[in-house]
């Protein structure tokens, strides 16, 4: 077999191979150790900024094609519905972009989507699929809300103490499915779509006539005290400070997904369970924080709606935000950045579904059939990119 | 509390077994589906997209069988569709089927205003199925309200577990059916056609779920609603899995969470608690139940694509 | 079989092989591992077309293109993995595929399981066909296989290391019953590798090394019976196996194990089910190699070692210090490494790119991390970048995803990696498995510098030579326990096979052995 100590390396000579520290490659002068990583380096880098690009631009396409292929299929459900595709995108594009409050709409309506997104993402890139954010929405939203109206404090404290209410309510929304899949095995789609339903009912109870939270409207909570509201950020229109919030979020999301521990351990469990397992990560702990850490954002999606858009709680006010979410983050591939470009694709559809209605007859319901469609086309991809490879020459 | 078990008689225990008639289609589709190897989040929307056509095609026909049988068509294709991204693409089983999910959520909506003018939320309302009074049965004292309030879905619904339970276990097909979830691998070495199989699998488990969205819809409402299926494709899963994907214990599953839905609608007109708290009763009870199935008792494959070599 | 050719690209696994197997006799294919013989049988059941040569059954030339074909013609092959389903009964295993009917179109369960009674009874399968196949033992699961094949009218029955992951006693059982099977009139072909099971079930031998037929021989009672002349055999099998008697003990390196504290210490260690209780030190310096049949303990062994699985009994100690609770995270901070025998399961996430699969399992430690809040890419990196350079990883940069690599440059940057954690304990399980020879030979070279440094090294293979190339001393496992220990220099292939096959248990009982 082999004399160990005097077979060469693979690759080239080897002199040593003593073991090191982590980090520091040997070699036999620092001189020859700069070199090396000099060329390396500066190669790598090279080859870094060309990936990169390519990345940025292999998802653009990727995003637009996924929405040119979702709307395209979208077209002809315009047809049954007794209008045009053309009418049909043209009042979409008036309804959201077209002017000042078109816009400001258009951004109002990101807000929670791009919260929710980064809900769905954060889980996914754990390998947890959270549908559950409709739920976990309205539980922060009615948290937030309580704080809202029951606290009395100064304007900047009130507002984040409220925000943060919502997000503590998702998160523990969002404790039994994590608990019933760490412990327990159940998978949390179901759970957290179950969850869902007792959040609905919870809502009604609580807003009704009679009800612990009444207001002066049939089916909403009184208004939050002034100190708690988010201030608005472009007069005339609603355009709230939750925009900025949501932005700085996706900010911290990045950086904790991509540049932290935490966010390593989370992507590992997601990619390789067993893996975590072997090398000290305990995927029940991880499946408990990334299922609550997203409940807190799906907290916070209800949270900035309540205290930004509409000022105090009311029952079902998300028309759907929790499941366009799931589109938002697989358009978005998980990304923050895709999914802040989703969310603002999302909040075209629902700005602009206003107008839709007026010109063209078509319901907001159209935005959820686009919805699936995107997903839709998300999962056939895994098709193309397979046959590709095979035309391509290589085996599967 | 006396009013609280005033609600338990016979009256509440037809309720509870016609309330958990959609529940026993679906599931026991899902639990053809999931034996197969095919995860089935997508009851719910196969339940809308049946649920829909039926009351849809009842409208133009003015027939409900008509109704019913495309119905079950329209079942069939979406599960085709469902198998199409599950067994060919292999694409992730839960994104495919959550597409569906919203897709049916959203089409089936999107078209009532676009087929009934000025209807929003509801279609117009159209021929029910009526109620099947057995002569004999229903003229038993006490037991007999329960008959007399059964149409002949009822009955087939319940028959149909033992149906499955048969076809899973005293058939070839179904012998094949579940070797396909256990270890698809096993199955084709010894000549079983992994594919076609997980194929019927689904799309049965698409006609079984449009079956359960048809009766709410042409059975229990006589019309369409936007969501009519209010998270029941869930549910059902639940049952599927407190049941252990087994059809009987399944069976047993739904019966409760039906019982436990018609206990909350009788509780509302009986008594002046808290009706919404107790609406969500079923989605409490189901995931109680979920908390004390063990891990490993799903089929072995499931989820998992099969790759042929 | 006539001059059967297999190519491969880039190999040729079966070169004009000829193979005569007479009916009603058990015939022995022996060869180490990639002699050819898996891939003889695979051509002769269907499962792989020959580049040439031609299948004969009875003297009629035939066409094999399909395990259907096979079993039609009546050859029925037993692999060594199962594909038998846990959650079905026996029965059910049996009639799948073929499933006789009643009227009415369903299954006749009834008939098949008299059906498969019958037949169990009439060989001594001693299998019921309600049974769950899930909770039966390995060799009645194996049973439960052939009997499959049986029942689907196989005349001839291909066994492909059937001894592999049975427990000795089952080994016996399984000799018996296919002695019945043949006296009965069936034809038997039994892949293996190990000499004495051959010997003692065998009519006939093939031996085949390198893809070539190396020889027949005949095997009568005197060869079973008289020591003297088994041993002669075994002897000249080995040889015509290996190609010489046995691999020459490589020259030894460095200095003598350095005693002290030993880097690694399990006292009658177990984790209740399958393992131990086994009784195990590595010394600091030192190199002990675990040898052994496929799935006697070793995974176990390793996974109870690494913190993955539960010790129930007994204590683990690493350096002196009591570790038996502790989690896997504490021992890989107390200097723990593990290559890790299935790559894609448990030492790399593919889809994650190179630097972060370099940094796994010290992702939170400086320089990588700053108490948690921040993890260094630049260091990752530059991390990844050394192990790609002095490992010679073949790559075009560490950001590609790590399933860009082969598997042999995967298994270099893990290997790379656990080095770089600077252990104390190196825990290496099949760490060649899929390298290249330079690749395996630099492992090896690297394993030599842990040892020379002074870490203790368990290193875990299924090959031999690599432990006799590299190990202070041999601890050879059967059935979940230490069956035998003993150096390289003192080793006989004769001993070790008695070991690894559970026939001597005594421990410490090489010196003797060897001597006699």
């Amino acid at each position: 077999m082999t004399d160990a100590d005097n077979s060469p390396g693979p690759h080239g000579p080897r002199t040593s191979t003593d073991p090191e520290p982590p980090g520091t490659p040997r070699h036999k002068t620092t001189a020859e150790l700069q070199r090396t990583l000099e060329s390396a380096g500066s190669a790598v880098a090279r080859a870094a900024a060309v990936d990169l690009a390519q990345g940025v631009g292999r998802a653009a396409f990727i995003f637009a094609t996924t929405v040119a292929a979702a709307l395209v299929l979208a077209a002809p459900l315009t047809i049954a519905a007794g209008s045009d595709p053309l009418t049909a995108y043209t009042a979409l594009y008036e309804g959201s972009l077209g002017g000042q409050r078109p816009v400001a709409e258009t951004l109002v309506s990101m807000t929670p989507l791009l919260f929710g997104g980064l809900a769905v993402a954060v889980a996914f890139q754990a390998g947890l699929f959270n549908i559950g954010v409709e739920g976990q929405l309205v539980a922060g939203g009615i948290a937030a809300g309580v704080v809202g109206i029951k606290m009395t404090t100064w304007a900047p404290v009130h507002v984040i103490l409220a925000l943060l209410a919502g997000a503590a309510a998702g998160a523990l929304w969002a404790l039994v499915p994590a608990a019933l899949k760490a412990w327990r095995g159940v998978h949390e789609v179901i759970t957290t779509i179950m969850m869902n339903f007792v959040a609905f009912s919870v809502s009604q109870f609580l807003v009704k006539p009679g009800g612990a939270l009444e207001g002066e409207i049939p089916t909403g909570t009184e208004p939050v005290q002034a100190t708690a509201e988010l201030p608005r950020i472009w007069e005339p229109t609603r355009l709230h400070l939750g925009i900025v919030v949501a932005v700085i979020v996706a900010g911290a999301c990045w950086y904790f997904i991509y540049r932290t521990p935490g966010g390593y351990r989370f992507r590992l469990v997601g990619a390789n369970p067993v893996a975590a397992r072997f090398n000290g990560i305990s995927s029940s702990r991880v499946i408990v924080e990334a299922m609550m850490l997203s409940g807190a954002l799906g907290g916070l999606t209800g949270a900035v709606e309540v205290l930004g858009t509409h000022r105090r709680f009311l029952d079902s006010f998300s028309p759907g935000y929790g499941f366009d979410s799931i589109a938002v983050a697989l358009l978005g591939a998980l990304h923050p950045v895709g999914v802040a470009a989703a969310s603002f694709f999302f909040g075209l559809l629902r700005a602009g579904s206003t107008q839709l209605q007026l010109e063209a007859g078509i319901t907001r319901d159209m935005i959820t059939v686009i919805s699936g469609l995107v997903v839709a086309c998300v999962a056939a991809r895994l098709l193309l990119s397979r046959r590709a490879a095979r035309s391509r020459g290589g085996a599967d | 509390m006396p009013e609280m078990l005033d609600i338990i008689d016979m009256n509440w225990v037809a309720q509870g077994i016609r309330l958990s008639v959609p529940l026993i289609f679906a599931a026991l589709g899902g639990l053809l589906s999931e034996r197969a190897g095919v995860i089935n989040i997508a009851l719910e929307g196969k339940m809308l997209f049946g649920a829909f056509a039926g009351v849809a095609v009842t409208w133009w026909t003015g027939t409900n069988v008509v109704g019913l049988i495309a119905a079950l068509a329209v079942g069939a294709g979406i599960g085709w569709v469902h198998a199409w991204f599950s067994i060919t693409v292999r694409s992730d089983q839960i994104v495919s089927a959550t597409a569906i999910n919203l897709f049916a959520l959203g089409v089936t909506a999107a078209l009532i205003p676009a087929i009934w003018e000025g209807g929003r939320a509801n279609t117009p309302t159209v021929e029910r199925f009526r109620r099947f009074e057995v002569p004999l049965l229903s003229d038993l004292p006490q037991i007999g309200t329960v008959f007399s309030r059964l149409s002949w879905f009822d009955y087939t619904a319940l028959v149909l577990a033992p149906l499955v339970w048969l076809v899973l276990w005293r058939s070839p097909f179904g012998l094949r059916l579940r070797a396909c979830g256990e270890s698809p691998e096993a199955a084709a070495s010894v000549g079983v056609n992994v594919i076609r199989t997980r194929y019927t699998a689904v799309m049965l488990a698409g006609v079984f779920a449009a079956m359960g969205g048809v009766y709410l819809s042409l059975v229990q409402n006589g019309l369409f609603q936007r969501g009519i299926t209010n998270g029941r494709g869930f549910l059902a899963l639940a049952a599927m899995i407190f049941g252990k994907w087994r059809p009987i214990p399944v069976l047993g599953a739904c019966l409760l969470f039906g019982m436990a839905d018609a206990y909350q609608l009788r509780a509302q007109s009986k008594s002046d608690l808290p009706v919404e708290l107790f609406q969500a009763l079923p989605y409490v009870v189901g995931l109680i139940t979920l908390v004390f199935v063990g891990r490993a008792v799903a089929p072995a494959a499931i989820g998992r694509a099969y790759v042929k070599d | 079989m006539r001059g059967i050719t297999k190519r491969y690209p880039g190999v040729v696994a079966n070169d004009a092989v000829d193979f005569t197997v007479e009916s009603a006799s058990i015939h022995g294919l022996l060869g180490e591992n990639g002699a050819g013989k898996s891939t003889l049988m695979k051509v002769l059941f269907g499962l792989t077309a020959p580049s040439a040569g031609t299948v004969e059954i009875a003297g009629r030339p035939v066409v094999v293109n399909s395990a259907r074909d096979a079993l039609d013609l009546g050859i029925g092959m037993v692999q060594q993995h199962f594909s038998l389903i846990g959650d079905f009964t026996v029965a059910e295993n049996l009639v799948l595929g073929r499933e006789p009917l009643r009227r009415g179109g369903l299954l006749d369960l009834e008939r098949a399981a008299a059906d498969i009674s019958e037949l169990s009874d009439r060989y001594g399968f001693r299998i019921d066909p309600g049974s769950r196949v899930g909770g039966l033992a390995v060799g009645a699961r194996q049973r439960v296989e052939i009997l499959k094949a049986l029942y689907r009218g196989a005349e001839v029955l291909i066994l492909d290391e059937p001894t592999a992951a049975l427990a000795p006693t089952e080994v016996a059982e399984l000799a018996a019953l296919l002695r019945r099977l043949r006296d009965q009139g069936r034809t038997v072909v039994f892949i293996s590798h190990k000499l004495s099971e051959v010997i003692d079930l065998c009519d006939r031998v093939t031996v085949l090394r390198g893809g070539r037929v190396e020889g027949h021989r005949e095997i009568g009672s005197a060869e079973r019976d008289d020591p003297d002349r088994h041993g002669a055999l075994a002897a000249e099998l080995a040889r015509m196996m290996v190609g010489h008697e046995l691999p020459e003990p490589p020259a030894r390196v460095g200095g003598p194990v350095s005693r002290g504290v030993p880097a690694l210490r399990l006292e009658a260690a177990g984790d209740g089910h399958r393992l131990g209780p086994i009784d195990v030190e590595v010394g600091a310096g030192e190199i002990v190699g675990v040898a052994g049949v496929e799935g006697n303990g070793q995974t176990e062994l390793v996974e109870l070692v690494v913190g993955v699985r539960r010790c129930r009994r007994g204590s683990v100690k690493l350096g002196g210090a009591d570790v038996t609770r502790w989690s896997v995270r504490r021992r890989i901070n107390a200097g723990v490494a593990h290559v890790a025998e299935d790559r894609h399961g448990a030492a790399v996430a593919d889809g994650l790119d190179l630097a972060h699969n370099a940094t796994l399992g010290f992702q939170g430690r400086p320089p990588f991390s700053w108490r948690g809040l921040w993890l260094s890419l630049v260091q990752m990196r530059r991390l990844a970048r050394g192990l790609v350079n002095r490992f010679g990883v073949q790559t075009v940069a560490v950001t590609d995803p790590l399933r860009s690599l082969s598997g042999g440059n995967q298994q270099k940057l893990v290997v790379g990696r656990e080095l770089s954690r600077g252990p104390e304990l190196f825990v290496a399980a099949q760490p060649t498995r899929g390298l290249d020879v330079a690749a395996a030979a630099f492992v090896h070279s690297e394993l030599a510098a842990l040892r020379r440094r002074g870490a203790g090294v368990l290193l875990v293979s299924l090959e031999l030579t690599e432990i006799l190339a590299l190990a202070d001393r041999i601890v050879v496992m059967s059935g979940g326990r230490v069956a035998g220990e003993t150096t390289p220099a003192q080793v006989d292939v004769t001993t070790l096979g008695r070991w690894m096959t559970g026939a001597g248990q005594t421990a410490g009982a090489a010196t003797a052995e060897a001597a006699a």
